[in-house]
């Protein structure tokens, strides 16, 4: 089976994030694996090693996201590609980087396509489906289970909160929710081991696209943090009162009622 | 002279740094309260490759450097020093003196399941009346036919009980010299080996420290580790290893407890201010921090040293000693910055204080390891 994850380094949301003149300053940030997009390689490594085959990661980055695909490696997966676009003059959005792997997948033979159900960064959720829309392909999003007997695929997924079954057929991509499995930590000899494993690196050229090509159809006018948290609010009085004065400000100051 | 980590010893650290958060830390209220050893987190180590990071990939390990292994003990310390130290153990102590002293036999049959974390190793060389002076064990090995006989009890065994395989040291008299101290690998379920009691501990809760005792416990000849007499030789030349490790255990402690410390003084708000904007916690603040980064750069220096074969135990000496005082000092003042929160098990700080204690007694106390220091100063053991 050919099995492909497209992965996107992102910044670690679980550290401070400090923003200049909107845009994320990246000295004091730690980069990993957009969390959704390791349930995305440790999904295609069970089917590799379910199915036999070979896990592929791709990403569109520069040099910097080497780190992130040596971890894939390391996880478990056979190879790693970087699309690099470093440098690309235009700004890229999500149409652009979609486009360089509608390029990358078109010359490739692949069964399924597997990617995180948003990226946590900007959490737009463009890229995949675009890729599965410019390859013509069936796509399912949000998958929390995967089947695959044949080409013929079960999909259990995730409808705000309720579940959706699907039986659809290969050659397919899909997008992972938590939930889908747990993905496994890269163990010491895996990091040993993916430092032998190949890693190449193309540009666009490689792809026949232009510059033009991938031009950005969105523009990012400013970027900044959401205000910070407010002290909670200690009601006071009779229980009687603070039910009655909770109930309003649910209503006209909370709206949520 | 180079201070930066290589990509892959990076990797492994953010790897081990998750590992320590997101699994280790929600098992730590646990491991204090019931005081029971984790080995749901040693199997998750295990499935990690973190068993036998330095041990060589013939021999079932990873085949990293030994700085690797110090950092990761380092790294899982800052989380947990009870873990940190039953790695250091295990593998320092518990599997290194077979990786050296072994036969290919012994190191076939032991070092692949010690180093793929199938066995746990432990090592027992203390006494009720032997400690830092480890000369005067009264364990004894006779042999008999292929067997030897081990008589004795041992004290104060990290890991006891949770190991499946313990380097004991034992008085022999094979080669006619006196007092002649001999090592030998035996099995936790060798007839005659029993697990006394575990030690109720001040800190470390989770880590086994047992009492073991071998009451006519049959030892076969072929697991003699080294040659007869030679087990002084066994034990010193992996205490230089173990004290790095415990170095490397004092310095996760030490950082483990400035960082809660930090983090609190930021946010706690007295007289109208953070304290740490106080000069008084600052000055603290800045005091940890500094003895952190010396602690730092002796213990990685030691180690760097161990991997490059050169002579290190003046230099394993010297970080184990300050890293251990560093530790106590670092938890000590975290617990005055936490002010009457600090004594409370609401915070870190208290469980840092007490871990941090015996990284100055075990692996040789600080007294031993002046000792060691002064006799290289002076140059008596060059």
């Amino acid at each position: 089976m050919n099995i492909y994850v497209i992965m996107k380094r992102t910044f670690d949301t679980e550290e401070k994030i400090v923003i200049n003149d909107g845009v994320i300053d990246e000295d004091g940030a730690e980069f990993i694996i957009n969390p959704y997009d390791e349930y995305a390689i440790e999904e295609a490594i069970v089917l590799r090693d379910e199915h036999g085959g070979e896990v592929t990661v791709v990403t569109v980055g520069d040099e910097d996201a080497e780190k992130e695909l040596r971890t894939a490696l390391a996880m478990g997966a056979d190879k790693a590609v970087l699309i690099d676009v470093e440098d690309v003059d235009e700004e890229l959005d999500h149409f652009s980087i979609s486009k360089a792997l509608t390029a990358y997948f078109s010359k490739k033979e692949y069964d399924i396509i597997l990617g995180g159900n948003v990226a946590v960064d900007d959490g737009a959720g463009q890229v995949a489906s675009r890729v599965a829309e410019g390859l013509g392909i069936n796509q399912v999003t949000t998958i929390t289970s995967l089947e695959i007997d044949g080409t013929a695929v079960n999909i259990e997924r995730d409808v705000e909160g309720d579940v959706e079954k699907i039986e659809t057929s290969l050659p397919l991509l899909v997008t992972c929710q938590q939930g889908l499995n747990e993905p496994r930590y890269p163990s010491l000899p895996g990091i040993m081991k993916a430092k032998k494993k190949p890693l190449d690196t193309i540009d666009l050229d490689d792809l026949d696209l232009e510059e033009e090509d991938v031009e950005a159809k969105t523009k990012t006018i400013d970027r900044f943090l959401p205000p910070e948290k407010q002290a909670g609010k200690i009601l006071e009085g009779e229980v009687d009162e603070q039910v009655d004065e909770l109930v309003q400000l649910l209503r006209n100051e909370a709206k949520v009622i | 002279m180079n201070f930066t980590w290589t990509d892959e010893q990076l990797m492994i650290r953010n790897i081990v740094r998750d590992f320590a958060q997101h699994r280790v830390q929600p098992e730590v209220p646990r491991m204090e309260k019931e005081d029971r050893f984790p080995k749901e987190l040693v199997e998750e180590m295990a499935n990690l490759g973190l068993m036998g990071i330095p041990i060589p990939k013939e021999l079932g390990g990873v085949g990293l450097d030994f700085t690797s292994y110090v950092m990761v003990i380092h790294e899982i310390s800052k989380v947990s020093p009870a873990l940190g130290v039953i790695l250091s153990v295990h593998t320092s102590v518990g599997t290194n003196p077979i990786v050296h002293f072994g036969t290919n036999q012994q190191r076939q049959k032991y070092v692949t399941k010690l180093a793929s974390g199938v066995y746990l190793g432990a090592f027992s060389l203390t006494e009720p009346g032997a400690g830092s002076d480890a000369s005067a064990l009264k364990t004894t090995a006779v042999k008999k036919g292929h067997h030897y006989l081990l008589n004795g009890t041992k004290m104060f065994i990290t890991n006891g009980g949770a190991a499946d395989t313990y380097i004991v040291f034992a008085k022999t008299n094979e080669t006619g010299k006196d007092n002649e101290i001999s090592a030998f690998i035996v099995e936790k379920s060798f007839p005659g080996c029993k697990v006394g009691k575990l030690e109720k501990k001040m800190g470390l809760h989770g880590s086994n420290t047992a009492e073991m005792v071998f009451e006519d416990c049959e030892v076969p000849a072929e697991n003699l580790l080294g040659k007869p007499g030679e087990g002084f030789r066994v034990a010193m030349a992996n205490l230089t290893a173990g004290r790095i490790g415990i170095a490397a255990q004092s310095l996760g402690i030490a950082e483990g407890a400035f960082h809660a410390a930090l983090s609190y003084a930021k946010q706690r708000k007295q007289f109208g201010k953070s304290i740490a904007s106080q000069q008084a916690v600052s000055f603290k603040l800045a005091d940890m921090a500094t003895h952190i980064e010396a602690s730092k750069l002796l213990t990685y220096q030691a180690a760097d040293a161990y991997d490059r074969n050169q002579p290190c135990k003046k230099a394993s000496s010297m970080a184990k000693l300050f890293a251990s005082k560093t530790a106590m000092e670092t938890a000590k003042e975290a617990v005055q910055i936490f002010g009457g929160y600090g004594y409370t098990k609401e915070y870190p700080a208290e469980r840092f204080f007490r871990d941090a204690k015996v990284c100055e007694i075990y692996e040789g106390t600080s007294e031993i390891q002046k000792i060691v220091i002064g006799k290289h100063v002076l140059g008596e053991n060059t």
